[in-house]
């Protein structure tokens, strides 16, 4: 797989609500290497998304602490213009809305061309068009030199997508994050953005993270994926490993309540409760604990940390070795909350 | 005879242009839609934006203006006619994907569920609570529930509020639009396996609009796929995932991500020879408009949209 | 484009056509005609109803409308009672300091508001900000009219730096070096306290705008490119927070009518505003009635202008 691109250690990012700070993210450890893709899979305030941002440092409000290095060199704590030289240039980022990632007053080709200036400002105007044009042919809009002139509500959310990706692989970076980049896309139109990742990947040899919540996405591009649960890794894993012999309570879950289009449940796994808001989280002990309260509370750890049961497959507390599911009780499926 | 029965539906919105603003053409949306759904049966409705499944689902219970074709409800036909004129339209009741956005955010739980009932039935204060009570806790939550505001909810909670509202009248039909797009995996797994539950209590008859094939797939007992406002393939799950014969539907089947990732290459091989065929043969499937055919049965329970034989 | 524009113009033309039947219905309500002050007491009334005949003031209000339009078409006003001399003549000088006084007041309202605009949106919350918001409350609170009085006091009286009354120093030849910087100097004052006041709604605009664009995903897009934050601002922000502000220019035309009446007549500047209050003074309806047509149809065109303005800088529009 060749060598890392990106370690991140302890990584936490506190939002301030109030006056108090709350970790969003909350000792994040993990790497990625060349031509490597890592997935990383959880629902809706899970700190997936805060994570990107902090490698990126595009939170403006944020306090983020630990160390990520690029290549070995640290960038959580580099100035602004250190960072910038490496924004875009030697990491990219795809974001998951393209309409609104796209600047409404600006036409396409200016917007590409941008990335291509800041970095490069020694490019004749005329070769960079060029190079623009070539781009967005690569990522298959079919008529580049018309579509360098659009604006972006003129095209369709699949075009626009591509538009994003277009951009985000201009200066050919070295790191890719994708944060949910099919989530607003039509089945069809997602497959295609993805078989054009693939592609990309083969191209560029970069290190991708892919932010996503949908498993089958994952289970199509992932080599290895992280699954997060309020804040936290809770597994790592081989994406074979982690669809096959997935062991952390919540992987499972998750796993179980995902309409599998193969075989016919009569009913989905349902998590009980709900996930907790960043306030409420639980900071001591296992965090997803409350959540299968019919396992013994002695299986879980006192401060759960990340263990490696086999190689490259880490599972954080010890809860796993003792979880089962509950057996369903008949029309009692949805938990009574208040 | 069926519960529900669309025949021939279509629904055109006018294109206004031109200096003087008069009407110039016409979109499509639904255009020439038949299906037919069974008492106590979900039926799905498939597409991608701009296929026409919300605007069928719309015009049925009457938010969209019907332009011509009949909408047929328990052997009554209530094409066009207004909501509050209509005893049958209380048996009609729908479900919206956002539920935030469609739950009033300054009226408490009470009021939001108690609407419909206000809106047709005389109750007392008294019964009127007792009512909300009991349908709060038939969606799983608890009655004290119903001095809150919607946003004290969590995504899940609230698309249950908004069942908890469609279910009020004790509706023979849901529409459901999109139910659970926007909630995450494992609320998506209550609010569907709910559904499921109070449909066998209830009796209920769905028709579940949706772009996941795969919910469609978990959910629906006879599934129609659409494209540009027209029908492409009927049948069931069966018919529909292992034996798709519109290449349109071939190309839907194949673009959803197999949860396995050993079956990666085979998928994208197969998704290849999808979309090679897909472009090949895309003018013997579609008309020099783009549009899809007329259904043709190819079995008792299967229709393709196939140019006309003979 | 073009046919957006024609469409717009084709909306114009019934506006100001019902305007002029609105203020020409007015004036006819209005006690007396041309006759009631020119002639001398003692003449007959059955000449003066001959003579009334004779220059049509008995014929049903609709024909006597047409007479008017069309000589309001041909620049034709009628006669002013109280200066006996034509509107046309009498307004056009007028209307040329209006002008002036409009256009260096616009100058000025967006030499301030740009500026304290920007600061106050890129800087929120900072000293500076609410510095600038806090002269923005006093704006909006302060009566334009006292405005003025305290500003003719300070710099017009007390230190005597700016002439109090008048458009230009008399005895000074048009054209010459001195008449230019005369107007100038008779200018700067009012014009700056309207613009002082006028400011404030274009600085608070601009701030929401600035504070509000500052949030859209695009300027984390631009900032995930390895944009500098000096090109982050200039490139994205500010240019999407501008282009409001441009369509908003057309509003501003409407928002000085108001503005140089009280003015005009606070300054002693020869203009429109101050004429209209001495012809209602005075009763002088020939000219009340082409200056409020005049005002009417610069509001109309202002309209015009904001809506043209924003159809051609924002694409979203240009399209359709």
């Amino acid at each position: 797989m060749g060598n890392p691109i990106l370690e991140i250690e302890n990584l936490r990012t506190s939002f301030r609500i109030k006056d108090n700070y709350y970790a969003a993210v909350d000792d994040v450890s993990l790497t990625v290497k060349k031509n490597e893709l890592l997935a990383i899979v959880g629902e809706s305030g899970c700190g997936k998304s805060a994570l990107a941002f902090s490698i990126m440092g595009l939170h403006s409000k944020a306090n983020v602490e630990g160390n990520i290095y690029f290549k070995g060199r640290d960038i959580a704590n580099i100035s602004p213009a250190k960072l910038n030289e490496l924004r875009g240039k030697e990491m990219g980022m795809i974001f998951q809305d393209s309409l609104s990632a796209l600047n409404p007053l600006m036409i396409i080709g200016d917007q590409i061309d941008e990335i291509i200036y800041i970095h490069n400002n020694k490019l004749a105007k005329k070769d960079r068009k060029e190079k623009v044009i070539d781009l967005l042919d690569k990522v298959g809009i079919l008529h580049p030199a018309f579509t360098y002139n659009q604006f972006p509500h003129e095209l369709s959310g699949g075009m626009r997508q591509r538009v994003v990706i277009a951009m985000a692989i201009a200066n050919e970076p070295e790191l890719l994050i994708a944060d949910e980049p099919t989530t607003a896309l039509d089945v069809t139109i997602q497959s295609q953005i993805l078989d054009l990742l693939k592609k990309l990947k083969e191209d560029i040899h970069a290190g991708i993270i892919l932010i996503t919540h949908d498993l089958g996405v994952v289970a199509e591009m992932a080599d290895r994926v992280a699954v997060m649960y309020a804040g936290q890794i809770v597994e790592i894993a081989d994406v074979y490993t982690l669809f096959e012999n997935p062991l952390h309570p919540y992987t499972r879950s998750l796993l179980n309540s995902v309409p599998n289009s193969n075989v016919v449940q009569s009913e989905l796994h349902v998590i009980e409760g709900i996930v907790p808001s960043l306030q409420n989280l639980p900071r001591e002990g296992c965090r997803f604990s409350p959540r299968i309260p019919w396992v013994d509370s002695s299986a879980h750890e006192k401060n759960p940390e990340l263990h490696e049961v086999n190689p490259g497959h880490f599972v954080r507390c010890t809860c796993y070795r003792n979880f089962y599911f509950p057996e369903k009780s008949k029309g009692d499926q949805h938990h009574v909350v208040s | 005879m069926s519960f529900l029965e669309v025949k021939n539906l279509k629904v055109h919105f006018p294109i206004t242009g031109g200096l003087l603003g008069r009407t110039i053409d016409h979109v499509k949306a639904v255009d020439g839609v038949s299906f037919s759904i069974e008492k106590g049966k979900t039926y799905g409705l498939v597409g991608e934006s701009g296929s026409g499944k919300t605007t069928t689902g719309r015009a049925i219970i009457g938010l969209n203006k019907i332009t011509s074709g009949n909408v047929l409800f328990d052997g009554q036909d209530i094409t066009n006619l207004r909501r509050s004129k209509m005893s049958a339209r209380r048996d009609i009741q729908m479900i919206f994907q956002d539920p935030y956005s469609t739950l009033n955010p300054k009226k408490r739980v009470f009021d939001i569920v108690a609407e419909p009932l206000r809106n047709y039935e005389n109750l007392s204060k008294r019964e009127e609570k007792k009512r909300v009570q009991e349908l709060l806790e038939l969606v799983g939550l608890s009655p004290e529930s119903i001095h809150k505001y919607p946003h004290e909810f969590s995504g899940g909670q609230r698309q249950r509020i908004g069942i908890a509202r469609a279910i009020a009248l004790k509706p023979k039909l849901i529409i459901a639009d999109e139910p659970v797009s926007a909630l995450d995996v494992s609320v998506q797994a209550q609010v569907l396996n709910f559904m499921q539950k109070i449909q066998k209590e209830l009796g209920l008859t769905y028709l579940f609009i949706s772009h996941d094939l795969g919910i469609i797939k978990h959910m629906c007992d006879r599934i129609g796929i659409m494209y540009k406002g027209r029908y492409v393939e009927e049948g069931t799950p069966e018919d529909i995932f292992t034996n798709p014969q519109h290449i349109y539907s071939r190309r839907l089947v194949a673009a959803i991500p197999d949860i396995d990732p050993r079956k990666r290459e085979q998928q994208l091989q197969f998704r290849r020879t999808v979309k090679e065929e897909y472009e090949q043969s895309y003018n013997d499937y579609f008309d020099d408009k783009g549009l899809a055919y007329q259904l043709q049965p190819v079995s008792d329970t299967h229709l393709v949209a196939l140019p006309g034989r003979g | 484009m073009w046919k957006f524009t024609v469409r717009r113009i084709g909306i114009m033309i019934p506006q100001i056509a019902l305007l002029s039947i609105l203020i020409f219905i007015m004036a006819k309500m209005m006690p007396g005609d041309a006759l009631s002050g020119l002639i001398d007491p003692s003449i007959d009334p059955a000449t003066i109803e001959a003579m009334r005949d004779r220059l049509g003031l008995n014929n049903p209000w609709h024909i006597q409308y047409v007479d008017w339009i069309k000589g309001v078409i041909q620049g034709d006003f009628g006669q002013s009672f109280r200066f006996k001399m034509p509107v046309t003549e009498l307004i056009s000088q007028r209307l040329i300091n209006t002008f002036w006084l409009s256009l260096a007041t616009l100058i000025l309202t967006y030499l301030i508001a740009i500026p304290l605009g920007i600061t106050s949106g890129r800087y929120n919350d900072t000293w500076a900000d609410r510095l600038i918001t806090g002269y923005t409350y006093v704006g909006f609170a302060a009566p334009l009219f006292i405005f003025a009085l305290i500003m003719v006091w300070i710099f017009g009286f007390h230190f005597g730096w700016f002439p109090t009354s008048g458009s230009v120093k008399p005895g000074l030849s048009p054209g010459t070096f001195e008449y230019v910087l005369s107007k100038i100097n008779h200018l700067m004052l009012p014009a700056l306290s309207m613009a002082l006041i006028a400011t404030v709604t274009t600085v608070q605009y601009l701030r929401s705008e600035i504070i509000d664009t500052k949030q859209k995903d695009f300027v984390v897009t631009a900032r995930a490119k390895g944009a500098s934050e000096s090109r982050v601002y200039n490139r994205h922000i500010l240019r999407n927070s501008l282009l409001p502000i441009a369509a908003f220019f057309g509003y501003e035309i409407t928002g000085l009518i108001g503005g140089t009446i009280f003015i005009e007549n606070i300054f002693g500047y020869p203009g429109m505003g101050q004429l209209f209050l001495e012809s209602i003074t005075l009763r002088d309806f020939s000219v009340v009635t082409t200056v409020v047509l005049i005002f009417g149809i610069a509001s109309i065109l202002g309209a015009l202008i904001s809506d043209i303005i924003l159809s051609l800088v924002d694409p979203r529009i240009r399209i359709k």
